[in-house]
């Protein structure tokens, strides 16, 4: 028996069903400033309108430089960028150094529970770019929330977490783990392709 | 010119009712001495009880005892009334309050705006109702003709003279606003209509009625210029809402406060302004042997907004943190900071058709819940040392002229002693020596560190000490 009827070119671009054969490499919407990057992930950047969990052992393993370039060309667009509940505090010469237009720049200061509805709350909005987050203990609950919400206000989130939590499973659709030595990313996840299997070089800056 | 004359028959009743949770409850306004109260107007629900104006309360009572009933106090009906005018300034710059219940407005000149005049006068209705207040709408040559017109007429518009004429003979004498002797004279006199009135000779009415009459009559055709004073909008805005009975919790302030912002924001459209700064007062039932004072409650915004829904939600944010000390008897509502209103600058063609709350709102929403310093820019202040390069600020402010030497995109709020052992010096010293002249005087050598986990830090020796303080991590 036949059951809903599915057009194919609508799966397909939800790019949730695995292709065998690989595609000519897409222009991605959300290029992440990382050629190796880009050439590893299945939709050639960013998933955009999704939450990008991002893994880190300690803050400061190079989360920054990995999200830089996008944010000085979402600034370059005017695009908004808010950073809710940052660790420290952002040196602005260096964050200028990378392209980042200052302007364009919001800092939100809240504590752990206000955090996340704020993230929430500028998502939603859809008047942001980007948002980036630092949730501490977080549920898999609070995390759907935040993507749902990416979804509702097409925005790109940005969550930085620590390693360990590589090991729970996540609603996000890319998670990143940046490793320190060596220097290299990994994805644990993407959503539409399998995760390339051989981690990628991401050298060190200064 | 062409004015037109908004007649509020039941001002004071509708002024009420729109502030009852229940408007098809029935109510009745009363008035009168202590010893004998008389039911000033009643609603339509209680007028089904068979309750009518003019009835004592003893009489109401001994019928039916289902009905509210609230004090008529004519300093609330002129409230409304000036809040009208303040709503119709938005169409006429000529606005009158000369006569009690009735706004008198300018059109003709507003009609390259709004549109002609059954348009016009479809929009003045539509609103007027969904602000509850009953009408009567007419339009005629001179204000006083419209005022008298609308008398016996609802929706009739007269553009020219003669027509006016015409119509005014028909009118009956006693609707004419003559005073009471008068129109009984004429009545007595078998003249019933304003025909019979002006077919007499004008010598003979000179005489035996006072000089008014015959000027009432010509100001009436339009033959008499009439002077007018206009409404000026007052500079700040005020209202207070009496509750009923003693409230304690936040929910049943809430529907008082969404009325009085709406009203607020009714005036700051006809002001074409908007709200910078408002306070809420909190009035306390005071207790016995003391006043409590009220509970002042700020909303502070950082541009200025007149949007009715996002006003109340910033108000309700603010409300709904604020512990109420002891039950709230009445509410005020003041905003004395009132500058023009900009509009933010939208874009034809979105990106995103879903942007649906511009960032200045956004912004307001999150200083309401996380408190007013919550949300920053960050501003670049050309100082060498590091804790002072950067400062909080409403606005963000680019960096003028920028050294190209490497600077750590995270920044310690306070310096940490660095103890890891495997630490790796990898570049440096860079000596920072500044601020002798305020007080904080630094003399440090930095470093770019590796710890033995691989993370690039910032660190630095204070030039007379040994230990490396960690200052920045290079993310």
């Amino acid at each position: 028996m036949m059951g809903a009827v599915v057009s194919l070119d609508a799966l397909l671009d939800e790019r949730r069903v695995w292709k065998g054969r690989a595609q000519v490499q897409p222009v991605a919407a959300q290029p992440t400033g990382h050629a190796l990057l880009d050439a590893a992930l299945p939709i050639g950047g960013w998933p955009p309108a999704a939450l990008t969990e991002i893994l880190i052992p300690a803050h400061g393993s190079g989360e920054l430089r990995l999200l830089w370039p996008t944010l000085a060309r979402l600034a370059d667009k005017g695009e908004r960028i808010v950073l809710v509940a940052p660790p420290h505090v952002p040196y602005p010469q260096a964050w200028q150094a990378a392209g980042v237009d200052l302007r364009q720049l919001s800092v939100i200061q809240a504590s752990d529970t206000d955090a996340l509805w704020a993230v929430e709350q500028c998502l939603r909005s859809g008047s942001c770019g980007a948002v980036l987050c630092w949730p501490g203990k977080v549920d898999d609950r609070a995390l759907r929330r935040l993507q749902v919400a990416a979804e509702t206000g097409e925005t790109l989130a940005f969550a930085c977490r620590g390693q360990q939590a590589a090991a729970n499973p996540s609603p996000a659709a890319l998670r990143l783990a940046i490793d320190l030595r060596p220097s290299q990313l990994r994805v644990l996840k993407c959503r539409g392709g399998l995760a390339p299997a051989s981690p990628i070089p991401f050298t060190t800056g200064p | 010119m062409l004015w037109a004359c908004v007649l509020l028959p039941q001002l004071a009743l509708d002024g009420v009712m729109r502030r009852r949770a229940e408007p098809e409850k029935p109510l009745a306004l009363i008035s009168g001495t202590a010893q004998r109260r008389v039911l000033q107007t009643v609603n339509a629900a209680a007028q089904e009880l068979g309750l009518r104006a003019g009835q004592s309360l003893t009489a109401a009572h001994a019928m039916t005892r289902e009905f509210d009933t609230v004090e008529y106090d004519p300093a609330q009906t002129e409230h409304w009334h000036r809040l009208l005018a303040a709503w119709a300034y938005r169409f006429s710059s000529q606005v009158s309050l000369k006569y009690p219940r009735v706004l008198l407005m300018e059109v003709e000149s507003s009609f390259g705006l709004f549109g002609p005049w059954p348009v016009f006068e479809a929009r003045l209705r539509q609103e007027l109702t969904a602000m509850g207040f009953s009408h009567r709408i007419v339009a005629a040559p001179n204000p006083v003709a419209a005022r008298m017109l609308a008398n016996a007429h609802d929706g009739l518009v007269v553009t020219c003279p003669d027509t006016l004429q015409q119509v005014l003979e028909q009118m009956p004498v006693n609707r004419l606003g003559l005073s009471t002797e008068v129109s009984t004279a004429f009545a007595r006199m078998g003249l019933h209509r304003l025909r019979q009135v002006l077919a007499l000779p004008r010598d003979t009415l000179a005489r035996r009625f006072p000089a008014q009459v015959l000027q009432h009559l010509d100001t009436l055709l339009g033959r008499r210029p009439v002077a007018l004073e206009c409404y000026l909008p007052p500079d700040h805005f005020e209202t207070r809402i009496e509750l009923n009975f003693d409230v304690e919790s936040h929910q049943a302030l809430l529907f008082p406060l969404k009325r009085m912002i709406a009203d607020l924001a009714l005036f700051l459209g006809g002001r074409d302004s908007g709200a910078q700064r408002f306070v809420i007062h909190l009035e306390h039932v005071p207790s016995v042997g003391s006043t409590a004072p009220d509970t002042l409650i700020p909303v502070g915004l950082l541009s200025a907004e007149r949007e009715a829904n996002m006003l109340f939600e910033l108000a309700r944010g603010r409300l709904e943190q604020v512990v109420v000390p002891s039950p709230v008897r009445a509410l005020k509502l003041l905003a004395r900071d009132l500058p023009a209103f900009v509009p933010s600058h939208r874009e034809l063609f979105d990106d995103r058709p879903q942007q649906s709350l511009p960032w200045e709102q956004l912004r307001e929403r999150l200083r309401a819940r996380l408190g007013d310093d919550s949300v920053s820019g960050l501003s670049f202040h050309a100082d060498h040392r590091p804790e002072c390069a950067w400062q909080p600020a409403s606005l963000s402010r680019p960096a003028a002229g920028i050294n190209p030497v490497p600077r750590p995109g995270w920044l310690l709020r306070e310096p940490e002693p660095l103890t890891d052992l495997g630490v790796r010096v990898l570049a440096g010293p860079e000596r920072i020596e500044s601020g002798w002249w305020d007080g904080g005087d630094v003399r440090r050598d930095y470093y770019l560190v590796e710890t033995c986990n691989g993370l690039r830090g910032w660190a630095y020796r204070s030039v007379g000490d040994s230990g490396l303080l960690l200052h920045g991590w290079f993310a």
